[in-house]
């Protein structure tokens, strides 16, 4: 369907303020669409088909009661797709659509640029109707209940993936491991008389023993621990092929995801930036001003105490390209104390534009803040750290300290702020059971969803299953049989 | 057009309800909206189920926020992890819970009764026609010219031959230009019901006897209304002698005296006859009472006219007694006996309020 001639006219406009601003993005195709049609597509996370499942089902639920209580709806809608897909509200006013669309236009220029992105499909759109015709299929070969039931055990492990493995090799072939010749002892030269004194027998077989062992090691399966959990899954458990294509499909579409999840202040931040670029410096007109800034301070609201990835990334971009236009950045201004010289510090390069294409270009939510967030930033937006108080009950604000602030920030953001967890042992005592380690980081997993998780990871492993993990300070390691389960302390040795 | 993500919203209301998938209803939270109504604030039911994950302990993860406050400033009460609610501390803010809508309710007590639905009667369905104008014909009479079709047709010929002047743009309309409005007929099937309730008022009648027909009477109206589009209802009551009241009375007169049944029969009779011919209309008669009739005779009397008179004209008749420390009970005997194997005879027993859904069941079971 194509654009009613006022909406064409307004993309033609801002997709030409975009190109003069250096944006760099796929085709974007608008769809106007009503409001049951939008949830519709925002309920099967922006896709118009996906394979039946009850949890499009229930966010459906709350988008449609969301919006007949006129509590929330839906702006905008954007798939990193190529060409790239975004949708209006129908009812929208011409104003927002503005919005909207520069707003797309950011979105789409971050699909295309960003490095956290490369890997991903950009045919997703036909992919993902493929999956949904795959898994009708194998509903009406095996009964919608045994599949959908699948998909539920699927899903619930859908977060142990590794989105790192895309960029760099784990681990290395299985032909280059052989090549490698079996180390002996080096002895050093000597005498005869002098040998047992250079190369003490003790030693020899010491080393040798050590080295028989991390040959055994070797032998380890997995060799080194695999944080893709779903792909030693699909690759090792005894499942019947459409399970096993079901499995690669939950981990596609996770893997498809997660690039989102990763950048959500960078992406959010740049779109906003650009939206309010173009539409403060381009194409709003006066009768329009109210309104614009009306919906985009809605949009970038600080709530109290809580972190709006909108509002933080906007002005993450905003600062850096102020510091990198007056050149508040280097050693030299690092090492400057003079605080009235500090504040009034301007070189003038004009470094800010070319700074934050490079951002955008190679960061990911984590490294953005790590290399982006200062103290001064800190100190402008208030923020702070809040933490549970156990006597309280109650949430409070523990510190403002800088340090703190970016490390639970980090913390927050580091593996999308999930536990990571990883195969430790494919043939844990020796008998084809699983061992999944929890690399504890100072908080504890939630015990009822690790053991109700756990329970899942077996019905796909079919032998039984452990997880190492920490329970109040101590190491232990929590198995689930198949029909039990059974917590076990464990000395320092396995934690 | 049903969009896809109906079926999938329907599987997922499914699993909330307890149908389907019952091994997920641990993960069922009772989620809510607060959203706004006038001056009040009303909470919308959210419920959702979260698939398990390995995740972190909610309440020790902490995090990052911005805004004004110091070091140890509250920020407000953690969520119970596992749903156990306690009192809130915010005073003076009255939620109310949005009501489902009745069709909903009805859809809900069908599936957990396991109510079959209702067949109609036969084809004795009133089928009413409705004409719409909804389109444009090139033909039709001059009362029906859609005058600015037929302008712009004018239009877009002058303007494709070139005839079209600016300064003078018509009408020169010829006979191809002129569009009239024509109608379509559609036939909509109509099936329409009557429901009288009849109710037993004599003193030996309590408050509970007639909560319990309060409650047993929402719950078949609910049920009909999900099946017929126009429900009409009659209230009578009766104790030596019957009469029409409307609904507000039916439920909470108390009168005191004898208990003659066959004048509310008579007066049902006399209802269905002038208002509710059989051949249009589904009639329903339900009738409350302790079962405690003046006289054997009348009961005899009773059946006849079920029998003879009332019975060809209804759907279902459905006689509920309800119990009553005064009452014998007998009633309920004597029509088991007398109607062992009609259909259209529903008979029940109501002891309590906890044998409502018993005796709804039986009423509605039978599909009629």
């Amino acid at each position: 369907m194509s654009l009613p001639p006022l909406l064409a006219g307004l993309q033609e406009e801002i997709e030409g303020h975009a190109l003069s601003y250096g944006l760099d993005f796929f085709r974007v195709i608008f769809e106007v669409l009503d409001y049951r049609k939008i949830n519709h597509v925002a309920a099967y996370g922006g896709f118009p088909t996906r394979y039946p499942h009850w949890r499009w089902g229930m966010d459906y639920e709350q988008l449609q009661k969301g919006y007949t209580f006129g509590l929330q709806r839906i702006y905008e809608m954007v798939i990193n797709n190529d060409p790239c897909y975004a949708y209006l509200l129908e009812c929208n006013a011409d104003v927002d659509q503005k919005i909207v669309m520069a707003h797309v236009y950011a979105h789409c220029d971050f699909f295309k640029n960003n490095a956290w992105f490369s890997h991903t499909n950009r045919k997703m759109m036909d992919e993902m109707a493929n999956h949904a015709t795959r898994v009708r299929r194998y509903m009406d070969r095996h009964g919608v209940d045994k599949v959908e039931d699948f998909i539920d055990t699927c899903l619930s492990l859908e977060n142990l993936t590794d989105p790192h493995s895309l960029f760099i090799v784990r681990e290395r072939p299985a032909r280059a491991r052989e090549e490698e010749t079996r180390p002996a002892v080096r002895r050093l030269k000597s005498k005869e008389y002098m040998r047992d004194y250079i190369n003490p027998p003790d030693y020899i077989a010491r080393e040798e023993k050590r080295l028989r062992e991390d040959a055994e090691k070797r032998k380890a399966f997995p060799e080194e621990p695999v944080r893709d959990v779903l792909r030693f899954l699909i690759e090792h458990s005894p499942l019947e092929n459409w399970q096993r294509d079901i499995l690669s499909i939950v981990r596609e579409e996770a893997y498809y995801f997660a690039p989102q999840a990763q950048t959500k202040i960078m992406n959010e931040g740049w779109a906003t930036y650009w939206h309010s670029k173009i539409m403060t410096e381009k194409c709003l007109t006066d009768a329009e001003v109210v309104d614009y800034a009306d919906h985009h301070s809605g949009t970038v609201a600080a709530h109290p105490g809580r972190l709006n990835p909108y509002k933080l990334g906007v002005e993450l971009f905003r600062d850096i390209e102020d510091r990198w236009n007056r050149g508040r950045f280097g050693k030299e201004y690092e090492e400057c104390e003079n605080l009235a010289e500090r504040t009034a510090w301007d070189r003038n390069p004009g470094l800010g534009r070319e700074k934050i294409f490079e951002a955008r270009r190679f960061c990911n939510d984590v490294t953005f803040i790590d290399n982006y967030l200062t103290e001064e930033f800190c100190r402008r937006h208030k923020m702070f750290v809040y933490d549970f108080n156990p006597k309280t009950g109650l949430y409070q604000i523990t510190s403002r300290s800088f340090r703190e602030v970016k490390q639970k920030l980090l913390f927050q953001l580091t593996n999308r702020g999930l536990p990571f967890v990883e195969v430790a042992d494919g043939n844990y005592r020796n008998k084809g059971e699983l061992l999944l380690r929890h690399r504890y980081e100072g908080v504890p997993l939630r015990q009822d969803y690790a053991r109700d998780t756990l329970r899942n990871v077996q019905k796909i492993w079919h032998r039984p299953v452990s997880l190492a993990t920490v329970v109040e300070d101590k190491p232990r390691i929590i198995s689930f049989t198949g029909e039990s389960f059974e917590e076990t302390d464990v000395g320092d040795q396995v934690a | 057009m049903i969009l896809r993500i109906e079926q999938d919203h329907h599987r997922f209301k499914q699993i909330i309800r307890g149908k389907i998938k019952q091994d997920l209803r641990k993960y069922i939270s009772r989620g809510e909206l607060i959203g706004r109504r006038g001056k009040d604030l009303i909470s919308i039911p959210l419920p959702q189920i979260s698939i398990p994950h390995f995740v972190h302990g909610t309440r020790q993860a902490g995090g990052v926020g911005q805004g004004d406050g110091e070091p140890g400033t509250i920020l407000g009460a953690a969520e119970p992890e596992n749903g156990s609610g306690q009192a809130g501390d915010a005073p003076g803010r009255h939620i109310l819970e949005v009501e489902i809508s009745l069709d909903e309710l009805a859809e809900m007590l069908g599936e957990e009764l396991e109510l079959p639905r209702i067949q109609p009667r036969g084809k004795k369905n009133i089928v009413s026609e409705k004409a719409r104008y909804r389109g444009i014909a090139h033909s039709g009479p001059e009362g029906l010219r859609h005058f600015r079709r037929t302008y712009k047709e004018m239009l877009k010929r002058s303007i494709a031959n070139g005839t079209y002047r600016r300064s003078s743009p018509g009408p020169f309309i010829i006979n191809e230009d002129k569009r009239y409005r024509t109608w379509r007929t559609t036939v909509l099937p109509e099936t329409t019901a009557a429901v009288i309730y009849m109710m037993d008022v004599s003193g030996s009648m309590g408050e509970e006897q007639k909560e319990i027909v309060r409650i047993e009477s929402f719950w078949i109206d609910t049920w009909l209304r999900h099946h017929y589009r126009g429900l009409e209802i009659r209230y009578v009551i009766h104790d030596a002698e019957a009469r029409e009241v409307d609904q507000e009375t039916f439920y909470h007169t108390r009168e005191s005296g004898g208990t003659v049944i066959s004048s509310a029969y008579r007066l049902a009779l006399d209802i269905t006859r002038t208002d509710y011919p059989p051949g249009e209309w589904n009639v329903y008669c339900f009738h409350f009472s302790d079962g405690d009739n003046w006289s054997q005779g009348d009961t005899q009397e009773c059946v006849r006219l079920l029998r003879e008179d009332l019975l060809p004209g209804a759907n279902l008749f459905c006689y509920g007694q309800v119990e009553s420390p005064y009452g014998t009970g007998q009633f309920l005997v004597d029509l088991k006996e007398a109607f062992a194997d009609e259909e259209r005879v529903a008979l029940s027993k109501i002891e309590n309020k906890d044998a409502i859904q018993q005796s709804i069941r039986e009423f509605l079971g039978r599909g009629r």
